[in-house]
């Protein structure tokens, strides 16, 4: 299964907010198979897609060095369900950012309306523990934030354009080299 | 400025919300990791709320001094040796160390910190 929650990047402005589209699709299993016979996206993806959405926002900060992870879901509060048809807007605003991790407000609407908001708490694993640990192979989180239009939207706060970082380039380019 | 009871209660919404607990169990005896069930991860979230809430700033060095808990100068055989003790209520006046002073093992250092040792050094930092 393919594990994006968001479709796109609209809005990113490094370490302040981000926004995203996703359209919820008949032709994504999960929605009718999470409880068959009912077709409707689950709460808990809502979530992820917040996350991924919040987590690469914080992750960016640091070039996406720090190891990034969903530590806390705070007040998750569901307004609605979603189904096949309706398009969300994800917005993730940081409310706090520490040295061992961030905070994120994070909202979907549909249209006008309130469909999720929860508060999530972002853990970076950067201790001696995790120092042999990799959570993302470079080359992965640089197609994701590709596929996700980051880098054609992404703004630093003063407007300069958010540009692919130099270890995401090497990694692409090794990939590429050892694919041959 | 705040009252002690004031910073307790406000202490006691930031708990609440971030360690799930009940209202009656946050007490000012209670020890945040023993009885509250507080994570090493949920201090990142209860520092956060009390910044917040209190419009401060938490350095984590002066909750969790962990350069002197894992100091070789200072822990010798899994304890804190005189030397470290002293230190460890230099930088932490707010905290009762009267019961880890008798058996000073770093590793039951995680478990030390009451509610009362946090209402003591939030009431500290804003002025009290």
């Amino acid at each position: 299964m393919r594990w994006f929650w968001i479709d796109r990047f609209t809005e990113f402005v490094s370490g302040k907010y981000a926004r995203a589209m996703k359209a919820v699709s008949l032709s994504e299993e999960v929605v009718d198979e999470y409880a068959p016979g009912l077709t409707y996206f689950p709460a808990s993806l809502l979530i992820e897609g917040l996350a991924q959405c919040g987590g690469l926002l914080v992750a960016q900060v640091s070039d996406f060095h720090n190891r990034t992870v969903l530590a806390k879901i705070g007040n998750a509060k569901f307004h609605r369900q979603v189904h096949c048809g309706h398009v969300l807007e994800y917005e993730t605003v940081v409310t706090g950012f520490q040295p061992q991790g961030a905070f994120v407000d994070g909202k979907i609407r549909l249209g006008d309306e309130l469909v999720v908001e929860v508060d999530l708490m972002f853990a970076f694993l950067n201790d001696e523990r995790f120092e042999s640990v990799t959570l993302f192979e470079p080359v992965d989180l640089c197609r994701m934030c590709r596929l996700m239009r980051l880098f054609e939207v992404g703004l630093h706060e003063d407007g300069r354009p958010i540009s692919v970082p130099e270890h995401f380039i090497a990694a692409e380019k090794a990939a590429l080299i050892n694919s041959h | 400025m705040a009252s002690n009871d004031e910073v307790f209660e406000k202490i006691k919404v930031a708990l609440i919300d971030a360690l799930g607990v009940d209202d009656d169990e946050v007490t000012p005896g209670a020890t945040l990791v023993g009885d509250l069930g507080a994570e090493s991860i949920d201090f990142l979230d209860i520092v956060f709320k009390l910044e917040k809430a209190f419009n401060i700033t938490i350095p984590r060095e002066e909750l969790f001094p962990e350069d002197i808990l894992t100091s070789t100068t200072y822990v010798q055989g899994g304890k804190l040796t005189a030397d470290g003790l002293s230190e460890l209520k230099k930088r932490m006046p707010f905290a009762d160390l009267s019961k880890f002073e008798s058996d000073p093992r770093v590793q039951d250092f995680g478990n030390l910190l009451t509610v009362k040792d946090l209402t003591n050094y939030v009431s500290a930092k804003i002025g009290g």
